[in-house]
């Protein structure tokens, strides 16, 4: 019998997998991606709960952040392509401009 | 429904989610594993289809269309196009950011704090209750959505014309 706490964990891992690939990678497209994912593994708690509860407001909490997730991946990429076109590069580490 | 076919209905149920879950995880794993960009993306487009049946097992339709719509169709179409435009050579896909200690760290950190939560998770059965037919449909989400949640969705229409003329504004070589 599947329960919330399938869902959760499904969650958890989907947000752990998406951190990890938040810190340890260096190409900017990727660490992108992992925020998808971890916006993925949020709207799935919030669908989870909003099933457990039996209220509908969960849902439209998640749509809410679907919409968001595709303003911020469309501002996210003109700045990709804005660094790429100055910098010649997508690894975060090489953006080191103000350290110095 | 009698009794038995109720239990492998259940047992049915379990099997599917295993198999969507995993395949959400897996990618997923592929996701952050991948040297290439376009296999990563290619990648997240299996685990969001993925997540979106498992969207549609909680009974959350609406949702399930629009990630498939938005995210697989959207978002990542939109990816996809910004690599292809990139154009990296394989030199350029190279990372030397961190020594292999610290990825191994992170990894063994980001390990136990998912296990722990999973422990966590692991001492609660919550059963979900039976739900209306009609829950989680477009109209039951549409009508919520154009009266209690009007303003946030009027909102969004707002951000998202932001999000484009930003998006505009930040890639044209010059204004």
């Amino acid at each position: 019998m599947v329960t919330l706490q399938h869902y959760l964990i499904l969650s958890a891992l989907l947000f752990s997998i998406g951190l990890a690939g938040l810190v340890i990678r260096r190409n900017i497209l990727i660490i992108f991606m992992s925020i998808e994912l971890i916006l993925n593994a949020a709207n799935l708690v919030f669908i989870a709960f909003s099933r457990y509860r039996a209220n509908l407001d969960g849902q439209v909490a998640a749509f809410f952040v679907i919409a968001v997730a595709a303003a911020e991946a469309a501002v996210g990429l003109a700045i990709v392509i804005a660094i790429f076109r100055n910098r010649s590069t997508v690894k975060v580490d090489e953006l080191n401009l103000m350290r110095n | 429904m009698p009794e038995g076919r109720v239990r492998g209905h259940l047992k049915m149920e379990l099997i599917f989610f295993y198999i969507f879950a995993g395949l959400a995880v897996a990618t997923a794993l592929g996701v952050v594993a991948f040297k290439n960009p376009i296999s990563s993306a290619f990648a997240l487009v299996v685990s969001f289809f993925a997540i979106s049946a498992v969207y549609a097992m909680l009974q959350a339709h609406f949702l399930a269309v629009i990630q498939v719509l938005v995210y697989a169709g959207a978002i990542m179409v939109l990816f996809i196009f910004v690599i292809m435009l990139l154009n990296l050579q394989p030199e350029e896909l190279e990372e030397r950011g961190f020594s292999t200690v610290f990825k191994g760290a992170a990894i063994v950190v980001l390990t136990a704090f998912c296990f722990g939560l999973i422990f966590l998770f692991r001492q609660m059965v919550f059963v979900f209750p039976k739900a209306d037919a009609s829950f989680g449909t477009v109209k039951e989400v549409g009508k919520l959505l154009f009266t209690t949640y009007w303003f946030p969705f009027e909102y969004v229409s707002i951000l998202l014309l932001v999000a484009i003329i930003g998006g505009v504004v930040l890639a044209k070589r010059e204004l």
